[in-house]
């Protein structure tokens, strides 16, 4: 998952990604990056539902919490 | 009706609508009740409408909203988005703010609490 969010924002000042239940399947994920910057929070999670749209398809990914921020 | 017709005219007709798994009453997911919650706390009525009975309800809202997750809330047909959205809108104070922008000054406790079943 990292790898995918990474590909997808190779901008990325942080990108990281929490087990939230050690279960490795219920995740946070926190997304820094410039090119978020001035997208709505819609916009932002559409950005990583994409990047992530393989595992979230296949079920790997039973829950997805989302944290972006664009350039401070 | 096609569920489509259905989740469009919810979407459409309702000042904030939230699809949910499980209704305000017997809330069935955790993040569900997130945003649920915070809907409640800033003073929304909700419209919801449960998309477990049937698995096709959610694939054809997912179609319309482009949104692969449950919740989804929309205020005035627009998405905001889903429960994490929802919950940081609420902390920053937007959420109160996109509300009375869109719903007016009197939109806090305006009518009761709905639920659509559409299966």
């Amino acid at each position: 998952m990292r790898g995918l969010l990474q590909s997808a924002f190779p901008d990325a000042q942080e990108v990281d990604v929490i087990d939230r239940t050690g279960g490795g399947d219920h995740f946070q994920v926190i997304v820094a990056a410039p090119s978020l910057t001035g997208l709505s929070l819609v916009e932002q999670h559409r950005r990583v539902y994409e990047a992530l749209a393989a595992p979230l398809a296949d079920g790997t990914i039973h829950e997805l919490r989302i944290k972006t921020k664009g350039a401070a | 009706m096609t569920y489509t017709d259905k989740i469009k005219e919810v979407i459409d007709g309702s000042d904030v609508a939230i699809f949910m798994k499980g209704t305000p009453q017997f809330v069935m997911c955790g993040n569900s009740d997130r945003a649920l919650q915070a809907l409640r706390r800033a003073g929304a009525t909700v419209t919801a409408v449960d998309v477990l009975p049937d698995p096709q309800i959610r694939q054809d809202l997912t179609a319309i909203s482009g949104w692969p997750t449950i919740p989804q809330v929309f205020v005035k047909g627009e998405l905001v988005g889903g429960a994490d959205i929802v919950e940081e809108l609420e902390a920053s104070g937007e959420l109160g703010e996109t509300l009375r922008t869109k719903l007016g000054d009197d939109f806090a406790g305006v009518g009761d609490e709905r639920t659509v079943a559409l299966a």
